[in-house]
């Protein structure tokens, strides 16, 4: 689209021509927002901002006490073993990464001492090569210094099957060098477009060479400081009680200045979130807590006490209902939902475009999610220069019953519609989530309406999530006609996200059921324009290449998006939390401050 | 002691049938036939209110949401705009239905273990303690989600889908609530065993049965219908837990157990939601209680009514 | 005596072994995965998830596991979970004081309401007393913890602004101040879970001491003038106390066990809310140490109350 003015432009602002505010601003008129606009800049050869949020905290300490509420405690302290965002949230406070993305989705340094550029010479043309040059001065927790072989002894401990770290995915295909003890650099085998996952927050924390050598591959459960970090974070490690209580205090010697504000910080694991929502926003007893997973209404009411509020951020987490384009009720080769057969209702184009017709978005947005969720008709919401804007929703019973009439599916004595002998009757299972089971009976209602039976289905999030091979009710193996959850968007970059409906991908019986392509939706041009879109570099083409992906899904039905979902946690009101939609809430914990 | 056997004051109500006896001291328990036809109500309520109250149980009208009592809605809506009184009809069915038969299940095998148990005195005995010993350790919830997996579809194939479930639900939690009854029982077999009036009874060549049922067993009746009583009120509430792992009925079924549980979060904001659900389980544990009370005074044949 | 006790011990051995194999081959059996969240992370590749479940064992054939279990098990190792990556043990004793100061609180709390209020009830059938103390029982059982737990925290925490509703096992203070505010924050759960098993006890309490109360023995004591109190206490309580020991020695291993409604709405760091986060993410190694001793207690308890029913009536005799 504007391809040769987006060029201009980011000249201009290389050359000081242009202010960089300026830049994001007109990109914003575009439809393209900061996030990418500052990447798009990095790309260009532009230097990213350097941390945008105001730090008012004019010394180190005295701030009191920082108590963190999250639902669920860390169960562990050690980041490459981390299997969800409360591990991952519990070990960020004493570990560290080279940089973390900020509220804009802009990197900011951490323990490198700049973000990686073109014209700092960190980026290469080619896209297959980040130096990171290190911050010098930065101490452990210990005393020992911080330098390049912690950082390239974290790759090879991660990379190392034997060591079962979950950051292996990160760090297996790259390779790690060291160029002196403050430099260090990544290099990709391909191209790679987006270069800030490897050492960039919560996946890229790093560990203290000095205490975890001899503890790499097979002997990583014995390392003692698994329960003990010693990073170079903000807090130091004070005591950690699995499930239930993460402590630190102050860093006297962390290495940014006049941080951080609190003396001590805890974050108390367990009970729900609504309770979490009162002991924060109602009786001030905790300053914070994460994943407020409440109906609006709730939180609404709670936040007329005025003691604390809730906090949103964006990213780009999408709530979905995915269509099955096999069919669950035939066994082939001992496989239901095999990719040899068809679905016999959803085949049928009209039915999913029926289907889609009546999920009442703005119904379920305003009595559900509220300020949580926002309707949208894409599957890839973020960041914005990836969201398509060739894409709308509709909620009508009227137009659904049009389509269904036209496709020549009527209804039957009992109401339900038919053809060929085949009755509409579609089950449609989730994970027990209250959001959800709500949601379930809105569509439910609304397909009732237009002729379309559905009985409802919900598994505990444990077995519908589980990997297990043995297992019938895994959203992988998918025995049902739909299926709703939600995927969570781990950095603001679209590939991961997208490449999972690659028909290479299909989940198969072959493939124990761990392909991503559960719809087992199988489009060539779609394949066609991911496979494009990973090895281009050039930002405006790639961007273009997954909102075409994005249009191709949003065509065929594959998904029915049911919610953009927003992070949401609950502040007491004199908090300034610094938080991203686009990383863990306490990747940013070193500049949150307290203001009377 | 030789008073321990049956007191009986007068000769002549002999004649009378041990049933109607047993109606006779019953209708003198005043809270007790209260509470039979209390509980007759309640049956009918939902079995008959479809047929009166006649509005849908999953209507959503988000344009009136969380509605206290009114005309149009007798019990208020909850947070879809959903009938409360419709869906307390159509849940009270299900609640009713599964505590009564989840009670009947638990006290049934509990009794006949228990007994069996505090009459055998060799191996039998040890096996069936073990076998109550197993259960009471099982943790309940990875029992239930192997069951679900082992089960739900066979029994949906061969009773339906909610047949299945209400069999598969009764049976599980009568079936993991036996033990206490079990052990309550089997403890009074021990020590009424070796009374007098059961060692006389031994000695006039009664066979182990009769000494079971005729004189054992109506003296240690108490504690079993105590814990019965307990029962439905356990089984009500453990079904809401069952929904809520997916074991339950669909999650758009309504019952007492889960409506309460939905409403909990809404507590300072539509307490009427809570209100009902609360209410209705409690006038059925009441009624059921004083209707155990009512029975047990009427069985006991030591007491001069 | 001694003979029977050492024999019901012996007993046990084989008996705790079956109950292992059952326990173990329900958790093997029973669906879930301990890495469930990172099914939808996009950023983790799947096969890293299925390679932890082969490096975790989890898919041996149940048979090996279970030995696998049983060998380390005779060697003192409790195993090694799988969620935490630590011993089960350090995870299981980190928890096990506060677990025993609430829930055995909770249980004491039940057993001085129930064995009281059970028997003065029972000396005046129908009378005001009895009535009140059953209607407020049949409250008691007919709210489920999870309700009347949240009602607390509205009146007490919210509206009134006394307790504390989040436990926490890191109290600033020190001294006196120290056990005021570990009491203050252990009144709410306490008397959730207190008030519950009092309301089924104290009908338990009471129809045993209706069975007795009756007899003719306790008319003959009366009869010889014995105080009414004295006649209670030294005659009719220990007949009836057979049913309440017996519920008593059902509760007790709960105290270990925890109280998981009770402890999640608290956010009590007890066995309780270890076992049901474990159970959820399917770490079968800290199930299966907590199910198990919990199953050893059952047993246990199972002994202690056959050995006080021999105490209690002389006449039940084990052979």
């Amino acid at each position: 689209m504007l391809d040769t003015e987006l060029r201009t432009m980011i000249n201009e602002v290389k050359d000081g021509r242009m202010d960089r505010r300026a830049f994001v601003q007109r990109m914003l008129a575009f439809g393209l927002t900061a996030p990418m606009a500052t990447q798009i800049l990095a790309v260009g050869g532009v230097a990213m901002a350097q941390s945008p949020a105001p730090y008012k905290p004019t010394k180190r300490g005295g701030g009191g006490p920082l108590k963190l509420l999250w639902w669920q405690g860390a169960t562990l302290l050690n980041p490459h073993f981390a299997t969800g965002t409360k591990d991952q949230d519990g070990s960020r406070l004493f570990y560290e990464p080279l940089a973390s993305w900020d509220a804009d989705g802009n990197l900011c340094p951490i323990l490198a001492a700049e973000i990686p550029s073109i014209q700092n010479g960190g980026l290469a043309a080619d896209g297959k090569s980040v130096t990171w040059k290190l911050k010098p001065g930065v101490k452990w927790h210990d005393g020992k210094p911080f330098t390049a072989d912690d950082v390239v002894f974290n790759w090879e401990y991660a990379r190392d099957p034997a060591t079962a770290a979950l950051t292996i995915g990160v760090y297996q295909d790259i390779t790690v060098e060291k160029i002196d003890d403050l430099t260090v650099r990544v290099l990709f085998k391909n191209p790679t477009p987006f270069w800030a996952d490897a050492f960039v927050a919560v996946v890229g924390c790093i560990l203290p060479k000095h205490l975890f050598a001899e503890y790499k591959g097979a002997k990583s459960r014995e390392a003692p400081n698994n329960l003990k970090p010693v990073g170079t974070g903000p807090y130091k490690f004070v005591e950690f009680k699995p499930g239930d209580l993460v402590r630190g205090e102050i860093n006297p010697d962390y290495h940014m200045p006049n941080r951080p504000y609190f003396d001590t910080i805890e974050i108390k694991g367990g009970g729900d979130a609504v309770s979490a929502a009162r002991a924060v926003i109602q009786t001030g007893e905790y300053d914070y807590a994460w994943n407020m997973q409440v109906e609006d209404e709730v939180l609404l009411r709670l936040e007329k006490g005025g003691k604390g509020k809730t906090v949103y951020s964006t990213g780009g987490d999408i709530e979905f209902i995915a269509l099955n384009f096999t069919d669950p009720n035939t066994e082939i080769d001992g496989e239901r939902s095999s990719i040899k057969t068809k679905h016999p209702l959803l085949s049928d184009p009209a039915v999913r475009k029926a289907l889609a017709l009546l999920v009442d978005r703005d119904g379920i947005q305003k009595h559900i999610y509220g300020r949580a969720g926002r309707t949208t008709a894409n599957f890839l919401n973020g960041p914005e220069q990836f969201v398509s804007k060739n894409t709308k929703w509709e909620f009508s019973v009227e137009k659904a019953v049009q389509v269904l009439e036209e496709a020549g599916w009527k209804a039957g004595a009992d109401g339900i519609r038919e053809k060929d002998g085949k009755k509409l009757k579609l089950l449609y299972q989730t994970s027990i989530n209250g959001p959800r089971q709500k949601t379930q009976a809105i569509v439910k209602q609304a397909c009732r309406k237009a002729g379309i039976d559905i009985e409802l289905k919900s598994v505990v999030a444990s077995v519908f999530f589980s990997s297990d091979v043995a297992n019938p009710d895994t959203y992988s193996k998918f025995y049902a006609d739909i299926e709703m959850f939600q995927i969570p968007m781990t950095q603001p970059d679209p590939a991961q996200h997208m490449r999972r409906f690659h028909s290479r991908f299909v989940a198969t019986k072959e493939n124990k059921w761990q392909g991503r392509n559960f719809p087992r939706w199988v489009n060539q041009e779609f394949d066609a324009a991911i496979d494009a879109a990973e090895a281009e570099t050039d930002p405006v083409k790639r961007a273009a290449l997954y909102i075409k992906a994005n249009d191709i899904m949003w065509q065929d039905t594959v998904t029915i998006a049911v919610q953009h979902r927003l992070k949401v946690g609950a502040a007491v009101n004199s908090l300034r939390p610094v938080l991203s939609g686009w990383t863990n809430d306490t990747d940013n914990i070193q500049d949150w401050y307290r203001e009377a | 002691m030789a008073g321990l056997t049956l007191a009986s004051p007068s000769v002549e109500r002999r004649t009378y049938s041990p049933w109607r006896e047993t109606w006779r001291r019953y209708r003198r328990h005043r809270l007790a036939v209260v509470s039979a036809f209390l509980l007759l109500a309640l049956i009918a309520a939902v079995v008959f209110g479809p047929f009166v109250w006649r509005v849908s149980i999953n209507d959503i009208d988000f344009t009136s949401r969380l509605e206290g009592p009114s005309l149009a809605h007798p019990f208020g809506t909850d947070d879809l705009g959903q009938d409360i009184l419709a869906r307390m009809i159509y849940g009270g069915r299900i609640s009713l239905a599964v505590g009564l038969a989840a009670m009947a299940v638990a006290v049934l095998v509990g009794t006949l273990i228990g007994a069996l148990a505090g009459m055998s005195r060799g191996a039998l005995g040890h096996a069936l303690m073990w076998l109550t010993d197993l259960f009471l350790s099982l943790p309940q919830l990875p029992l239930l989600l192997l069951l679900i997996y082992l089960f739900r579809d066979g029994l949906k194939a061969v009773f339906g889908p909610e047949g299945g479930i209400f069999i598969l639900i009764v049976l599980v939690i009568g079936g993991l609530r036996w033990m206490p009854v079990a052990r309550l029982v089997r403890a009074q077999f021990l020590s009424l065993r070796e009374k007098e009036f059961v060692e006389a009874a031994r000695a006039l060549g009664a066979s182990p049965l009769r000494q079971v049922v005729r004189h054992i067993l109506p003296n240690a009746v108490g504690p079993v219908i105590i814990a019965g009583t307990i029962d439905v009120a356990a089984a009500i509430i453990a079904e809401s837990t069952l929904s809520f792992l997916g074991l339950g009925f669909p999650p758009d079924t309504p019952t007492w157990g889960r409506l309460l549980f939905d409403a909990k979060d809404y507590l300072d904001i539509a307490a009427h939601w809570a209100m009902f659900p609360g209410g209705a389980i409690f006038i059925a544990v009441v009624a059921i209680n004083f209707i155990g009370d009512g029975l047990r005074d009427a069985l006991d044949a030591r007491r001069v009514i | 005596m001694r003979q029977y006790i050492l024999r019901r011990l012996l007993i046990a051995v084989p008996s705790l072994l079956g109950i292992s194999l059952v326990l173990f081959t329900v958790l093997a059996l029973a669906p879930g995965d301990p890495f469930a969240e990172l099914v939808t992370n996009p950023n983790v590749p799947p096969e890293v998830a299925a390679a932890l479940r082969t490096k975790f064992g989890l898919d041996d054939p149940v048979y090996v596991r279970y030995l696998r279990w049983l060998a380390a098990m005779a060697q003192g190792d409790w195993g090694f979970s799988f969620v935490s990556r630590m011993n089960v043990d350090t995870l299981i004793l980190q928890r096990l004081p506060t677990t025993l100061y609430v829930i055995g609180s909770a249980q004491i709390l039940a057993l001085l309401i129930a064995i009281p209020v059970g028997v003065f009830a029972a000396t005046r059938p129908y009378s005001i007393f009895d009535q009140i103390a059953n209607t407020l029982a049949f409250i008691g059982f007919s709210l489920p913890t999870f309700f009347t737990g949240l009602l607390f925290i509205l009146v007490f925490s919210i509206t009134l602004d006394w307790l504390p509703f989040v436990y926490t096992t890191d109290i600033k203070a020190t001294g006196f101040r120290w056990v005021i505010e570990q009491v203050r924050q252990a009144i709410m759960p306490v008397m959730v879970l207190g008030l519950f098993q009092a309301a089924s006890m104290t009908r338990f309490v009471r129809s045993a001491m209706l069975d007795v109360i009756r007899l003719d023995y306790v008319t003959t004591a009366r009869a010889k003038g014995l105080g009414q109190a004295r006649v209670i206490v030294k005659h009719a309580m220990r007949n009836a106390m057979i049913p309440v020991v017996t519920l008593v020695a059902l509760q007790m291993p709960a105290v270990f066990g925890g109280a998981i409604v009770t402890e999640q709405i608290f956010r009590i760091p007890g066995i309780g809310s270890l076992l049901i986060s474990s159970i959820l993410s399917n770490d079968t190694p800290v199930v299966m140490a907590v199910t198990f001793v919990f199953a050893c207690l059952v047993v246990l308890f199972n002994l202690i109350a056959d050995v006080l029913y021999g105490w209690l009536d002389p006449r039940i005799s084990f052979r």
